[in-house]
């Protein structure tokens, strides 16, 4: 047992903050750091800038692009991006359909997908979600009817995560109406140009425009768009969902947030001193780093455990701790960093990406900080939400 | 990073986990725990055959040379099952004083009397005002020719009656609560002058106060400036009591999935029931957390970076306090009566962690002491 990082994976981290520095545009640093959301151009600007270096899709297998880096070096490479802070890939195309392709696509959808996933080519969005299936999923309703070389889709998609900018929606589809629930879905790939598709957002409660409902209307869908079999879509999402968990820590992200509540704690004032002064403060501050510590060795052993066993495709379901744990710390943090900002917090911004970016209330920094608190909310609903997760060890782990 | 024990560390591991699981059964412990020393000498003994008490000394002063790692090992086990002996109290406190103190004639004497199980220690820090505070000290030293006289009292002194000698923390000078003036003193636990009065502890286990009138004692390293020194020993006993408290947790964490497998009510075994298995939930993700930020502790434990390994202390042991107390309090209510009852190993595990949170320092003693410096997270 030696839990320092080899000097290997100490040179190997000094690189990446070096590739970071002298590659990352300062105006999208200070974006991240300002707690703006990105558009568009920003993260294609950063995609291309690692797919140049072959670093944006480093998990992936190397004959489809990735690096080739154990799963050591992939957590520091995706810990060093989320403090400097840089942008998150687009989850939807490198965590979630890029790995359904490469393990359970064929060699046509391969070509025609992958690189253009690595290289923000492509946008991608999440079809599962709909109305009536949120936690419980397998209960969709959408379904795709094969006419021809057609599938025939209808239905309703929603919550469907920056579906305004993508070119590509991957969904499940009830292929089989008469099979067991989880036994008649199928997974198919979808342009969103296609006529019947139509996108309608919906505002969250930061005044935000993530997400949005997806209509599917007679859309018709060739059928080498089926990924994998028919009627097996369901493995395939289980698939997508026990990844997504994997990422969904964000340890470095919650790091880079505490550094920055320290900093602006001490430039607020709160009884004629500094709120960092405040012992209150600084003992919420302290327990929460204590948790994100304990989470960071949590991560560090699951990261190792998965070394260890190679890629099974299968997750840890001790993996579902990061889930709870990691969004628990990010709703703490988000929290604590609305209340550096006291009264501050308060004025409500009504210019968004598109539109003004004036901030008419001094101090600039704490116009994000109430919406990044109320958005946050959503990182214990998504992903299979926290109550799910519980589900999940209680059976897998605890075998009850 | 390499979390693996390796062939020596899975070794340790499994014999002294198979001695415990023929020899600390729950009636086993009973019986340990109702000889008048409240514990069992033929397990004291084991263990120094074992290598156990040699194992955190250096080669050249008579020991193993083991890493904080194998005592974590050792102590996970050790809190797994209960265990009453003095090892912490004679190996990680005493020894942990000798190894931060003690000059090379000290250790030359007493480190291969530990190793061999004939000497036990016990360190006397704690008094009736001092709380949590290591340099809050009433006990006065004073110059005698080359030695030193010890007068005042000291309060749950762990495995002070079963003790040979005391490393007693003494004041020779200043005022009570000044860092400076801090001494490390060496009596022998019969000398004239002491008197110990041993008590059942809320664990099984035994402590002591003792009252020194004026007792002869030889220093411990710098007897002006002493307190670096126990709280290095301090800093170093935090992450083997979490250790302990983590071979704890885990039980009590299997006693309860297995009760809500076994128990029935309504017709099904109670574990169906989700509410229920979110707390067991609750539990196991309190464990998991309480065992990475015991690793890290771990790690920390021998770091002379003193200000880094004081923060790894005061996370690991606000952690494992608050955590503690998901688990117990949850391994109780998920077992019901039962888990009311004497008679029954939960409840047992339960005052263990329970006191394990009272012992140099609780959750919020360690969470306010981390907050006041500058962070787990000072830019790396």
């Amino acid at each position: 047992m030696d839990l320092r990082y080899t000097n290997d994976e100490l040179a190997f981290r000094d690189e990446v903050r070096a590739f970071l520095k002298d590659n990352l545009p300062e105006e999208i640093r200070q974006k991240m750091i300002d707690g703006e959301s990105m558009d568009k151009q920003d993260l294609v600007t950063w995609s291309r800038i690692l797919n140049e270096k072959g670093w944006a899709v480093p998990h992936w297998p190397t004959e489809y692009g990735g690096t080739g880096w154990d799963p050591m070096r992939q957590y520091i490479f995706l810990e060093e991006t989320q403090k400097w802070p840089a942008p998150q890939p687009l989850a939807f195309g490198v965590n979630m359909v890029g790995p359904v392709i490469y393990t359970f696509g064929n060699e046509a959808q391969k070509k025609r997908y992958l690189p253009a996933i690595a290289n923000l080519d492509d946008w991608w969005c999440q079809g599962f979600s709909e109305p009536g299936a949120g936690s419980d999923l397998a209960s969709l309703k959408t379904r795709a009817v094969r006419e021809g070389d057609h599938y025939v889709v209808n239905g309703q998609k929603t919550w469907t995560t920056l579906a305004q900018y993508a070119d590509w929606i991957f969904c499940l589809v009830r292929t089989d109406p008469d099979a067991k629930k989880q036994s008649g879905i199928s997974f198919l790939l979808i342009d969103m140009k296609t006529p019947g598709i139509e996108v309608r957002p919906i505002v969250t409660i930061d005044g935000g425009r993530e997400i949005n409902e997806v209509f599917l209307t007679d859309v018709k869908v060739p059928v080498e768009n089926l990924v994998g079999e028919e009627n097996k879509g369901w493995d395939y999402a289980k698939f997508l969902l026990g990844n997504e968990r994997t990422n969904i820590a964000r340890i470095g992200m919650s790091k880079q947030r505490i550094a920055r509540i320290r900093e602006l704690a001490a430039k607020e004032m709160s009884s004629g001193r500094p709120l960092i002064e405040d012992e209150r403060f600084r003992e919420k501050l302290a327990s929460v780093e204590i948790d994100l510590k304990a989470l960071e060795l949590t991560q560090l052993r699951v990261v190792a455990a998965d070394a260890k066993r190679g890629n099974t495709g299968k997750p840890d379901p001790a993996s579902s701790i990061l889930k709870i744990k990691g969004s628990e710390i990010q709703q703490a943090t988000t929290h604590l960093l609305m209340q550096v900002m006291g009264p501050h917090a308060l004025p409500y911004h009504t210019g968004d990406a598109d539109g003004s970016n004036e901030l008419p209330i001094e101090p600039d920094y704490a116009a994000t900080a109430a919406p990044g608190y109320f958005n946050f909310r959503k990182v214990s609903i998504y992903g299979g939400s926290n109550e799910i997760q519980k589900n999940i060890i209680a059976k897998a782990v605890l075998g009850l | 990073m390499d979390f693996d024990l390796t062939d020596e560390q899975s070794m340790l591991k499994d014999s002294l986990d198979r001695l415990l699981k023929d020899s600390y059964g729950f009636e086993q412990r009973r019986k340990h725990m109702a000889d008048p020393a409240g514990y069992s000498a033929e397990m004291w003994n084991a263990y120094a055959e074992m290598g156990l008490m040699a194992l955190p000394f250096a080669e050249e002063d008579g020991g193993l040379a083991g890493t904080p790692v194998e005592t974590m090992i050792v102590m996970e086990s050790l809190g797994r099952a209960l265990a009453l002996e003095p090892y912490f109290a004679t190996v990680i406190l005493g020894g942990g004083a000798l190894k931060a103190a003690g000059s090379s004639d000290q250790k030359a004497e007493l480190i291969p009397q530990i190793a061999d199980g004939s000497l036990k220690l016990a360190l006397a820090h704690t008094e009736r005002n001092s709380r949590y505070d290591l340099h809050h000290v009433e006990t006065q030293a004073t110059k005698d020719g080359d030695g030193w006289r010890l007068t005042g009292q000291k309060s749950v002194v762990l495995h002070g009656e079963a003790a040979d000698r005391l490393i007693v923390v003494a004041r020779t000078g200043g005022d009570i609560r000044d860092e400076n003036g801090i001494g490390l003193f060496l009596i022998d636990a019969n000398a004239d002058g002491v008197t110990r009065r041993g008590y059942a502890t809320q664990d099984g286990s035994r402590a002591a106060e003792i009252s020194l009138d004026n007792v002869a004692a030889e220093a411990l390293g710098a007897p002006e400036n002493g307190l670096p020194a126990l709280r290095k020993v301090v800093d170093g006993a935090i992450a083997p009591l979490a250790a302990e408290s983590i071979g704890v947790m885990s039980a009590m964490n299997e006693l309860t999935v297995d009760y809500l497998k076994m128990r029935k009510q309504f017709g099904v075994p109670i574990g169906a029931f989700q509410v229920l298995q979110h707390k067991a939930v609750d539990m196991y993700v309190a464990i998991e957390q309480a065992r990475s930020i015991t690793l890290y502790a771990t790690m920390m434990a021998d770091s002379d970076d003193a200000e880094a390994r004081a923060q790894a202390m005061h996370a690991a042991k606000a952690e494992i306090g608050r955590g503690g107390r998901i688990v117990g309090e949850n391994a109780i209510q998920l077992h019901g009566g039962v888990g009311m009852t004497m008679e029954y190993a939960v409840g047992h595990y339960f005052k263990r962690m329970t006191m394990i949170d009272t012992q140099f320092g609780d959750s919020d003693f360690h969470l306010r002491a981390l907050a006041r410096g500058e962070g787990l997270f000072k830019a790396a």
